[in-house]
């Protein structure tokens, strides 16, 4: 079969627009993807780092250096990953990741979905819940230092409410008493609507 | 006559004795204090030192681990060091809707008038460093604003009723420290916040006039210098 020399161009063409920039060819992102996924959707106990806030992703890859973010899967998997991560390093992996498109992991329950929202968005005054919105955002995108949320896994959200509850990265002012202030059905709730936002 | 008399003074009795049982006791008073109670007391009962300080903590979730503000998806206010008057009337304003803030709304219809006062009690005498960012070449026109007014567009100086040092007295809030991004927000959509009950006209009136004549630069102007006052 001969292959016309337009179809090979035209191939050429479609890989460069897929591949990284040229400054971006050195960043060494497979040390990331191996975990994280080859499009950094998430995998497993790793989350989804696509389209995350790009602030949020340098500080916590630098929490997870000096050993801020201290529940045992960090200290497992990210603690190593980051020993020898300068802060340069860490704000380029992060400008890549945020840039990358992000597919909801819709994978909560979704009979909770509007008992999340609605958590979401008022919290509980009565049992001292913040509504999550004055800070994560209407679409839970996030801000700055703050996660986004919208659309990260039901059992990796979980997990982190499960931590900061349990007195993990006691540091992270305010999401410790935030959890804390979570009974099971309301994690439970807000995992599953989080996970379906887009 | 007597007989009438003496069951006042029983009930009056009574009301002194569960007034003063119900105090300090379980998470929700209110539900064991009989109705004879309420004419009673004319100040509203200070809660639980533990319900406030829950409550407090409640607070300082969103507005600061020491109330000077927090910069989330939108802009949360420094508290500290703010007038209790002030914090008081906004948190009425929140519950009867004059001023409209559904998150605000949610955290404070909850509150009975006991825990109200007690934490705008509570702010006060906390005086951390003011939260910063705001655009700092901006300071010296609105410092001049501040203390001098704007003449042409009748506007007073903001000192003449917040103080020289911007720290407030009695209704009037404190502005020093406040966080520029919520300042700027505040004084642009004055009315369509605040005052919004028209049969119960309250104290958002007075600054009206004063939002609304800024123009946008002399708004961004005056919030970057309050911004930087402690």
């Amino acid at each position: 079969m001969r292959i016309k020399p337009t179809g090979i161009a035209l191939l050429a063409m479609l890989l460069c627009a897929a591949g990284p920039s040229r400054a971006q060819e050195d960043l060494p992102v497979r040390n990331c993807t191996w975990c994280h996924g080859s499009s950094a959707q998430g995998f497993s106990t790793a989350p989804r780092i696509a389209g995350q806030q790009p602030h949020y992703l340098v500080q916590q890859l630098l929490a997870f250096k000096d050993h801020s973010r201290d529940n045992p899967t960090s200290a497992q998997y990210m603690w190593g990953a980051t020993a020898r991560l300068s802060p340069e390093r860490a704000s380029e992996f992060a400008a890549y990741f945020a840039a990358l498109p992000a597919e909801p992991a819709s994978d909560g329950n979704s009979a909770l979905v509007e008992a999340g929202r609605v958590l979401y968005e008022q919290g509980a005054a009565q049992s001292e819940v913040a509504a999550c919105v004055v800070c994560h955002g209407p679409n839970a995108q996030g801000f700055e230092a703050i996660p986004r949320l919208g659309g990260l896994s039901y059992g990796y959200l979980k997990s982190r409410l499960a931590q900061w509850s349990q007195g993990f990265h006691a540091s992270a002012f305010p999401m410790p008493q935030v959890a804390t202030s979570l009974s099971p059905e309301e994690v439970e709730a807000l995992a599953s609507y989080l996970s379906f936002l887009r | 006559m007597t007989a009438l008399r003496s069951t006042l003074s029983a009930f009056a009795l009574l009301a002194l004795l569960c007034a003063t049982t119900a105090r300090g006791e379980e998470p929700k008073p209110e539900a064991s204090k009989p109705a004879a109670a309420k004419a009673e007391t004319p100040k509203p009962d200070a809660p639980p030192r533990a319900e406030f300080e829950a409550k407090f903590t409640y607070c300082k979730t969103c507005h600061g681990v020491s109330g000077q503000g927090f910069r989330g998806a939108y802009p949360m206010p420094r508290l500290a060091g703010q007038q209790p008057e002030y914090l008081q009337n906004q948190l009425e304003a929140f519950i009867e809707r004059r001023r409209v803030n559904p998150v605000m709304f949610n955290v404070a219809h909850v509150l009975r008038p006991g825990m109200l006062a007690a934490l705008a009690e509570g702010f006060q005498n906390l005086n951390p460093k003011p939260l910063g960012g705001e655009p700092r070449e901006l300071i010296p026109a609105g410092k001049k604003i501040f203390e001098e007014g704007v003449a042409s567009a009748n506007i007073p100086p903001c000192a003449s009723c917040h103080g020289q040092d911007a720290k407030g007295q009695s209704a009037m809030p404190r502005l020093a420290g406040q966080l520029y991004d919520y300042t700027t927000r505040k004084l642009s959509n004055w009315s369509k916040e605040r005052g919004q009950d028209p049969a119960k006209p309250d104290t958002s009136q007075l600054m009206e006039p004063i939002a609304h004549g800024l123009t946008p630069q002399q708004i961004s102007e005056v919030a970057a210098y309050l911004g930087s006052l402690e």
